[in-house]
């Protein structure tokens, strides 16, 4: 009856496939007050740097049709902060703690990596190479097949060999698939995707740009079509390398979605804004939606909107077609 | 930990809140909603995020609304006051009896309340009032005395004019277009009012100018500001990073601070009112933050492994990155973000 959740980020095996996205949820401290951070396949962390950072001016944010921008600039208080307080608490909930780490420079990648690796408990590193809210183009190491190769074999090579590393992709790139490969070839154990794109908005009555940053990163269902596009194409170029997928998802069906375009876990972002507990309505929505289509283990349908395609095109289960409507 | 124990029972909650009424006062709309677990752990100050638009909306972010008073009718109800001034609140606004809405709260910081009896002085600014009423019910019944002072555009617009005139021992009105109590802005009036009250503290709610000038001129008195501050927010939660403004701790560093869980309500003086909207250039992490001798002691610790990495980092990196882009601290970045002083 129950659906096997199972999910594996690497070697690592987690309890179901939903996460929290990266910058969406803190250290998960604050949405432990409306659900039990354990009962997610793992909280994803705002991105840690080395040092303490205070982030861009207000106003960092604009609502956007199924969007928004957002344009931090990765505000947070380092990784002492980080190891002192964060990983503990999360530990004692019995969270699981995929850390996300954020750097300007290749050796700052490395030390983080090297930092993680010092304290226990950390299941795996998400490596953010793609945050748009940085000082220039060229800090957005995910837009360029080499830098992102840099950064991946640097933090690979600090990181201990049993934590998992995933480079976390820009869809703002011209060929995703050659930085994914890159990435891959440079040691990454698995990758995300997708991170914002860089959007704008100009205030009509002031006549100027809404965001002090100008630019912000753009995030919400409004992204879906393309995460599901970029995970559908790296997945179909290197099937074997696991991908946690995120880009606007809502509900379980969405999250379904990015698992059939290839991906094994999916993070959850934007939502969070207005739903805090939603990591669990979705993983129920999501065992809803296998049920429903007679489906007993979700690794059985990573990735197989690629296989139907070939085979005959339909839906795994009539019910598909019903709910789908 | 026994301060996160307390901290989870008197936590916020989501939940699903029935509407009981929504209706037009003068140019505002006052929503009350069903939501038992929320009124319980009211405390004056604090807020609620509504989620709008419905299942399908394409309108993510939540709604935050100062609490406005809360009543123990139908298990508990939940008041607040909102304008019409986007498709969010809009659709608010279309809602009817007995709609369902999810709701998060209550949220923040509450107001503190003084120790012993003292005579507050409630200052709001438009529907920045709203909240100022169940404050005044807590303050009277601690035996301290309560003055309003009141202001907005116009008469329409000054939230609970009536409620103040009738419960407050003074309430003063102005109104910028002179339609009801005097012409001006509070903040003509409150040099007056505070001597003629003689106030002890200051409670205020409103636009960020409003907060600004309060505080300066109360600072001239020595009397302490309670300020709620009304910030865009995203979530309300303390997650998205979009509310922050800078906030001098009681360790003296500027700190970019959440007004959604450090706040709304803050103390006048640690707020570097001519400062929001930007990152002034001590605070806690902005570029070139970090004391010189700490940095220099950081770099010889990592072994230099970073100073040295910047250096040959033409080499190590297929993409050069030239020396004082490396990000934090580098100082390359310095005029970028220092739009303060």
């Amino acid at each position: 009856m129950a659906v096997d959740l199972r999910a594996k980020l690497g070697h690592i095996e987690l309890p179901n496939p939903i996460m929290t996205a990266s910058g969406c949820a803190g250290a998960g401290r604050e949405l432990a007050q409306f659900m039990d951070v354990s009962k997610i396949g793992a909280i994803v962390t705002k991105s840690v740097m080395l040092g303490p950072r205070s982030g861009r001016p207000t106003p960092r944010m604009a609502e956007t049709p199924s969007g928004m921008l957002n344009s931090i600039g990765l505000q947070g208080p380092g990784i002492d902060a980080f190891l002192q307080r964060d990983l503990p608490w999360l530990l004692s909930r019995g969270a699981r703690a995929v850390v996300s780490i954020a750097g300007g420079t290749v050796a700052e990648f490395a030390d983080l990596a090297g930092r993680l690796s010092d304290a226990a408990g950390v299941t795996a590193i998400e490596v953010n190479i793609s945050c748009p809210n940085v000082e220039h183009r060229g800090q957005v190491f995910a837009c360029d097949p080499d830098a992102s190769a840099a950064v991946i074999e640097a933090v690979r090579s600090r990181a201990r060999y049993d934590i998992p590393v995933f480079a976390k992709l820009s869809p703002d790139v011209t060929d995703i698939v050659a930085i994914a490969k890159s990435c891959v070839k440079a040691g990454a154990d698995g990758l995300s995707m997708i991170n914002t794109l860089l959007g704008m908005v100009i205030d009509t009555d002031t006549m100027r740009p809404h965001l002090a940053g100008l630019t912000g990163g753009l995030s919400g269902p409004a992204i879906r079509p393309i995460a599901v596009r970029c995970i559908w194409q790296v997945r179909e170029a290197l099937p074997n390398v696991p991908i946690i997928g995120m880009g606007g998802v809502r509900t379980g069906l969405d999250a379904l979605e990015l698992i059939l375009a290839g991906a094994s876990m999916v993070s959850v972002g934007t939502t969070i804004f207005h739903d805090p507990s939603a990591c669990m309505r979705i993983l129920r929505e999501l065992e809803e939606e296998l049920t429903t289509r007679g489906v007993d283990r979700l690794a059985d349908v990573v990735g197989l909107a690629h296989e139907s395609r070939v085979a005959t095109g339909r839906p795994v289960s009539p019910h598909a077609a019903v709910r789908r409507k | 930990m026994t301060l996160g124990e307390t901290e989870a029972q008197a936590g916020p909650v989501q939940v699903r809140g029935t509407v009981l009424t929504v209706r037009r006062v003068d140019a505002y709309y006052a929503m009350t909603l069903v939501a038992p677990a929320v009124a319980a752990r009211f405390r004056p100050g604090q807020f609620v995020t509504l989620a709008v638009g419905g299942p399908d909306t394409s309108m993510l972010l939540s709604r935050a609304f100062s609490i406005h008073d809360v009543r123990p009718d139908h298990g508990g109800t939940v008041e607040f006051v909102f304008a019409v001034h986007g498709r969010g609140t809009q659709w608010l606004a279309e809602r009817r009896a007995r709609d369902v809405l999810d709701v998060t709260g209550p949220l923040g910081r509450p107001f503190p309340l003084p120790r012993d009896p003292a005579s507050c002085l409630l200052v709001g600014g438009g529907y920045g009032s709203a909240p100022l009423f169940a404050l005044a019910g807590k303050l009277r019944d601690r035996g301290c005395q309560v003055d309003f002072l009141l202001g907005a555009a116009s008469g329409d617009r000054v939230f609970g004019a009536l409620t103040a005139r009738r419960t407050g021992r003074t309430a003063t009105i102005t109104t910028e277009d002179g339609s009801l109590g005097s012409r001006g802005m509070v903040t003509d009036m409150l040099d007056q009012v505070i001597h003629e009250a003689r106030t002890d503290v200051i409670y205020a709610c409103g636009p960020m100018p409003m907060l600004r000038q309060i505080t300066a001129l109360a600072g001239r008195y020595d009397i302490p500001v309670q300020a709620a501050v009304e910030e865009a927010m995203a979530c309300g939660i303390g997650v998205c990073m979009t509310c922050v403004l800078p906030v001098i701790g009681s360790d003296g560093i500027t700190r970019m601070s959440r007004s959604c869980v450090d706040g709304p309500v803050f103390r006048g003086e640690q707020v570097r009112w001519d400062d929001v909207g930007t990152i002034p250039f001590d605070a806690f992490g902005a570029p070139g933050w970090e004391p010189r001798s700490r940095r220099a002691a950081q770099a010889q610790a990592a072994n230099g492994s970073s100073e040295s990495e910047r250096g040959k980092s033409g080499l190590s990196q297929a993409r050069p990155v030239k020396p004082g882009h490396g990000g934090r601290g580098s100082g390359g970045n310095l005029g970028k973000q220092n739009h303060g002083s």
